[in-house]
């Protein structure tokens, strides 16, 4: 019997580590931006069929970049978790932090046993009844979930958009200032994203019972001149 | 709860009646012998220009005994369908919320809404998989209708107990009080009616159904409490206020005075 190789354990981390970075790196980023009404949920994605950004329940959205297939399966899985749980127990029973949680352990347990991780980084919105209950959890590929306050980066050159994102962020601001800031921060200073380019869904408290609407190109176009 | 991830083979899809069998929470009712349970009662639902008006009435009865006097048998399904309920009040509540959460369930996972066909469809699944509760009394027939964004039309369909679908075109009503409240209707109907004229008929329908039969309730001024009424039309879902259904009935009794 062939013993295999030793390889040591950081190696075998690392390795995998690197291997799911490069393929989020090679997608299209995302960003998550609270404004005053709830949060705008903005990708890069010049497909008008395939999404990165869904509803998973009346105050939650989904979002995700890297491998398509992967990241849809993780959102079908969470649809199914949210509405199982709000039939069983009652729909404000369907919190963002344990769907987070969830996607956390599933992911967690691929990147250590499993032979490719993930190459997926996901974010979990949850709009509150008031503004300073709004919620975003962003979760790596290896399940390191990141609960953050104001803006959400997700997918390639995370680093740049965050910093041109932080500059622009203004608490409290309109959903036209807080589109045109995503759509700025996406692009960066040498392109600019076309309505097209973009697909854009909000999670707002005057929506009702299902806080999730898309927003047409249409819409989009009108708030990025306006 | 962990979070529910299937193999390929054995993936419910898009079904979440399925996927309540798949993590073993399927209703299962089990009972043997004939059960008393709360009855709803009378609802009707008519075709007119824009779309359709559903309206049903709020008693709930346990034979000879009112049992609830404010209770809603007419349901928003998703935005441009709602269903209304007549049978055993249990089991009919429950297929709603089953229904409901149906349609939202295949809404999220494939990403765009079913037909109003399809809706159609599985409702009349929900009802023929309660079979074996209506053979034990506990019967259950919905009226389903909605606003066909493909045909753009209104659309009403009716069920019988073992799940079979039938279109309606006109009018459809339902429950103890169906055959006065659908004879009111029939008589009254026209092809292209307004909305103020089609809701006034469905009250009206609900008015003689409760004039005639001891287990549909009429309008309850002195608490407050009105028929559901609500029009399904391009734009969606919409219940009517008791405002509005204030002056309805009241020139709905005005006339009946007069004659």
């Amino acid at each position: 019997m062939s013993m295999p190789f030793y390889v040591a354990p950081e190696q075998v981390m690392k390795d995998r580590a690197d291997y799911a970075r490069k393929g989020i790196a090679r997608g299209r980023a995302l960003v998550a931006v609270r404004y005053a009404d709830g949060i705008a949920l903005v990708a890069e994605n010049p497909s008008n069929t395939l999404r990165k950004i869904s509803e998973i329940y009346d105050r939650i959205a989904f979002a995700g970049v890297g491998k398509y297939n992967e990241f849809d399966q993780l959102r079908v899985a969470g649809v199914r978790a949210a509405d199982l749980k709000g039939f069983q127990y009652s729909r404000d029973d369907v919190d963002a932090r344990s769907l987070a949680n969830n996607y956390a352990q599933i992911l967690g347990q691929i990147f250590t046993h499993e032979m490719k991780p993930m190459e997926v980084e996901i974010l979990v919105a949850e709009v509150g009844v008031r503004g300073q209950d709004d919620q975003l959890f962003h979760i790596l590929y290896d399940g390191t979930v990141v609960d953050e306050r104001r803006f959400s980066v997700l997918g390639g050159d995370a680093e740049a958009i965050s910093a041109r994102m932080n500059d622009q962020h203004a608490d409290d601001q309109s959903l036209d200032d807080a589109l045109k800031s995503a759509a700025a921060a996406l692009s960066g200073p040498d392109r600019t994203l076309a309505a097209d380019d973009l697909e854009v869904a909000v999670l707002s408290r005057l929506n009702g019972r299902r806080c999730f609407k898309r927003l047409t190109d249409a819409a989009v176009a009108a708030s990025l001149a306006s | 709860m962990s979070m529910p991830l299937f193999p390929i083979g054995t993936d419910p899809g898009s079904s979440f009646p399925e996927l309540l069998k798949r993590v073993g929470l399927a209703p299962t009712l089990e009972a043997t012998g004939e059960v008393h349970v709360p009855h709803a009662t009378t609802c009707v639902a008519l075709r007119f220009a824009d779309g359709v008006v559903m309206a049903g009435d709020r008693r709930a009865t346990s034979g000879n005994l009112i049992s609830h006097r404010g209770m809603e048998k007419v349901v928003q399904a998703d935005q441009h369908s709602g269903v209304a309920i007549a049978g055993a009040a249990g089991p009919a509540m429950e297929m709603i919320k089953l229904f409901q959460l149906q349609l939202e369930h295949y809404e999220k996972v494939e990403g765009s809404a079913l037909s109003l066909e399809g809706k159609a469809n599985q409702l009349s699944m929900m009802v023929r998989s309660n079979l074996p509760a209506a053979m034990q009394g506990m019967v259950v027939v919905p009226i389903f209708a909605g606003y066909d964004l493909r045909r753009e039309n209104g659309r009403l369909f009716t069920y019988d107990v073992t799940g079979g679908r039938y279109e309606e075109h006109d009018y459809v009503a339902t429950g103890s009080g169906m055959l006065h409240a659908g004879t009111v209707i029939k008589i009254g109907w026209r092809d292209g009616m307004t909305r103020a004229d089609a809701v006034a008929l469905a009250c009206r329908g609900l008015w003689e159904a409760a004039d005639a039969d001891s287990a549909t309730g009429g309008p309850d001024v002195l608490r407050g409490i009105y028929p559901v009424v609500a029009t399904i039309t391009a734009d969606g879902w919409q219940r009517l206020d008791d405002t509005e259904l204030t002056t309805v009935f009241t020139s709905i009794v005005d006339e009946v005075r007069a004659r």
